[in-house]
């Protein structure tokens, strides 16, 4: 849209780091094993950590780089502890046979979310962004509606989990490119509320497990209106 | 120092409560340190009440809006209170404090087999009450944001605490829909953070934000705006994103469904009513036009929904879909009485759906079933549920003349007066509609024929439902003590707030819609 006049080679990088962050969204969406989602969320952290970093170095910014530190130690190594501890090894070794659509038109599906997530970003870009940063914005937002459809077409529990912070890696794949001084007391406390937020719904697909004896969240579907049973109506 | 205080007491009480010894501890240290928290509310609201009064009009409110009004501020900076603030701290405080009272008795008894789990509970209470006490007095929008994060995390396992099928469910269904939109949400947030840079400005605080708002370019202001409104609309139960709030709010203990329903929502839609004024001043103002039909949608959703409800807990969950509905409609009306409108209906919402809850909470202890259908005859099985449960329901329909209708009145009539009669007339249709369906749902509960043969069928109930309710034997109608100390302060509360507003509270909302920026 801007033609790059000349791209330096940060922004090259950059542009290769957003070209498989996309990828590593779309690869969410149609890996079938638990522990793969997981992997590609890996991978997926460190091309966010790695676009922060090179921001960070055209810029000049000391905030950048550290929002990339700070998610090269949370989201690659301790999130992935985290769950490892609260949830048992069984959970990864699953294979999620069928979700609510069939992985080809899921696709397709997410192929037209990038689409509409470029043309979403349109204005924006047009608002403020130089050049170099018309990567960053749509793909950041294109990850941040691929996560919410892999949250809604997904049924085991922890790839909805990580469906969710694939949302907030695409908001801050979006937000590193928009704002160069964002205080790192935020992202700080960002990663953090990640942490905690792993935990809990650790916690929480435990006892789901532990209490149904599966973690196919998506078979829980026993609450609304006409669900409570009638007998006891009042002929 | 007040400020600080007020965040720090609950966090104290939730690692007290979570550590200190003795059976009794956790709630103990939960009511001690709820009600200290509500003095020093009532404190805050004094003084911000208190203050020189404007000089009446709106727009100089506006002008004024950022510098005029004393705020108080705590020494890290991080810290404000003004009006707008200072009302929903004191109405967190109040919920907080009557439900932790309320939690005393019910929780005893209903987790009377395993007494160790209630040290988990009070220590997610306070930790949600703490989170719901930083939302309006922290000004930095992103932080604000976090709190939202937190609330969702910290009430999570508070949801699903009876450990049925259900509350599991509905647990899962509350966190994974709250956090996409707090995903959502951030995204906007970053954007307005850039909208701030691209004004020029770098004071990311809502003051902050409404000096630079007629500079901030209108794409991504009205992107941010949108962004937000979806992400934290879905946790405020917006329709057509508010399917899982009648799970989490029917499945929870009734003690946190009087947080959930009454205080939460509430908070959060404090953040986009923040906004409102921000997005007004912008370029982008057009956008804010949107609001009305936004909060119409949501009104005539649950009040169809309302209609067919089974479960009179689900019953009151709709009804706070309705009333959020209700409030961002008078919100995004253009006059001062219609915002003064607005934060009543707040209060009033607040207050009278907490009592809702506690009602339906001894409904609940009383009968052991969340179904409407067999609770029918309540008044003669427990006559101080069903009369609690009456008054609630009237007093959530807006029946004359209790609270809520005083408030919905101001609201209608202020939006007469400024010639938005279309909008009028459908919010008039869509409260009586769900009027109508809440007291058709109470009255069958309260004076419902066929109480013996409710009682017939109740062994068939209980094997149908296993997992549903709480298991408490049928002999105990009883309400705990605590439970009936909260039931009478709360209908007092409903009662009085509906003959007359003491005039702390007039001049509180007042100022706080002098503060609010409109």
């Amino acid at each position: 849209m801007h033609g790059f006049a000349a791209p330096s080679l940060l922004a090259s990088l950059n542009a290769l780091a957003g070209g498989l962050f996309l990828l590593s969204a779309f690869a969410m969406l149609a890996t079938r094993q638990v522990r793969g989602c997981l992997l590609l969320f890996i991978y997926q952290s460190l091309l966010l950590a790695a676009s922060a970093f090179l921001l960070a170095g055209e810029y000049g910014s000391w905030h950048l780089a550290g929002v990339g530190i700070v998610n090269l130690i949370s989201k690659p190594i301790i999130i992935p502890w985290i769950l490892r501890r609260t949830l048992s090894s069984e959970v990864y070794s699953r294979r999620e046979i069928d979700q609510v659509l069939n992985i080809p038109s899921s696709l397709t599906i997410a192929l037209l979310l990038a689409i509409l997530a470029y043309f979403l970003t349109v204005p924006v870009l047009g608002a403020v962004a130089p050049p170099f940063r018309s990567a960053n914005v749509p793909i950041g937002f294109a990850g941040l509606l691929l996560g919410a459809y892999t949250l809604a077409v997904r049924r085991e529990a922890v790839p909805m989990l990580i469906g969710i912070l694939a949302m907030e890696n695409g908001a801050f794949f979006a937000g590193i490119a928009l704002s160069r001084e964002l205080p790192l007391i935020v992202e700080l406390a960002v990663a953090s509320d990640g942490l905690i937020l792993v935990f809990v719904t650790g916690v929480l697909v435990r006892t789901i497990q532990h209490r149904l004896g599966s973690t196919r969240v998506g078979e829980l579907t026993t609450l609304r209106e006409a669900a409570v049973p009638r007998e006891g109506e009042a002929a | 120092m007040i400020l600080l205080a007020l965040l720090g007491i609950p966090l104290l009480a939730a690692v007290l409560s979570a550590t200190l010894p003795g059976r009794r501890a956790p709630q103990g240290v939960t009511v001690a340190s709820s009600l200290a928290v509500l003095a020093l509310a009532g404190l805050l609201a004094m003084r911000t009440a208190a203050q020189p009064k404007l000089s009446g009009a709106v727009g100089s409110a506006v002008a004024s809006g950022v510098h005029g009004i004393a705020v108080l501020t705590s020494a890290t900076g991080f810290l404000a209170a003004d009006g707008l603030a200072a009302l929903i701290v004191l109405l967190v405080a109040f919920v907080g404090a009557t439900a932790a009272i309320y939690s005393w008795g019910y929780m005893e008894r209903s987790c009377a087999e395993e007494p160790g789990r209630l040290r988990i509970y009070y220590a997610n209470y306070n930790v949600f009450v703490f989170a719901m006490l930083a939302i309006p007095l922290v000004v930095e929008p992103t932080l604000v944001w976090i709190f939202v994060e937190l609330t969702t995390l910290s009430s999570a396992l508070l949801v699903s605490f009876e450990n049925t099928r259900e509350a599991l469910e509905a647990a899962w269904k509350y966190v994974t829909l709250s956090l996409m939109g707090a995903g959502v949400a951030l995204l906007g947030f970053l954007l307005l953070f850039a909208a701030l840079e691209a004004a020029g400005s770098s004071t990311y605080t809502w003051a902050g934000l409404l000096t630079a708002a007629p500079r901030m370019p209108a794409p991504l202001i009205a992107m941010a705006f949108l962004l937000i409104v979806v992400g934290f609309g879905t946790k405020v139960g917006l329709a057509p994103l508010h399917t899982w709030l009648p799970d989490a709010h029917s499945q929870a203990p009734s003690p946190v469904c009087a947080l959930l329903s009454g205080i939460e929502t509430t908070s959060v839609l404090y953040v986009i009513l923040r906004l409102l004024p921000i997005v007004e001043s912008s370029p982008a103002a057009a956008v804010a036009n949107w609001m009305p039909a936004f909060g119409l949608v949501s009104v005539g959703v649950a009040a169809f929904l309302l209609l067919q409800v089974r479960d009179y807990k689900r019953l009151f969950a709709f009804s706070t879909v309705e009333h959020m509905g209700i409030i961002l409609v008078a919100a995004s009306l253009g006059s001062q009485a219609a915002h003064y409108g607005a934060l009543y209906q707040v209060l009033c919402h607040t207050v009278t759906k907490s009592f809702c809850f506690f009602a339906a909470g001894g409904a609940l202890l009383s009968v052991s079933t969340r179904e409407i259908a067999s609770v029918s005859g309540l008044i003669r099985r427990s006559p101080a549920a069903a009369a609690a449960l009456l008054l609630g329901g009237l007093a959530i329909g807006g029946a004359p003349p209790l609270a809520v209708f005083l408030s919905e009145f101001t609201i209608i009539k202020a939006g007469l007066a400024e010639g938005r009669y279309v909008i009028v007339a459908l919010l008039a249709v869509f409260i009586a509609i769900a009027f109508f369906g809440i007291l058709l749902h109470v009255n069958r509960m309260v004076f419902g024929r066929a109480p013996e043969r409710a009682a017939a069928l109740s062994v068939l109930e209980k094997r149908a439902e296993g997992a549903m309710g709480v298991e408490v034997s049928r002999a105990t109608t009883a309400l705990p003590r605590t439970c009936y100390a909260m039931l009478i302060v709360g209908g007092a509360l409903v009662i009085v707030l509906g003959l007359y507003l003491p005039s702390f509270l007039h001049e509180l909302l007042r100022v706080a819609v002098a503060a609010w920026g409109r």
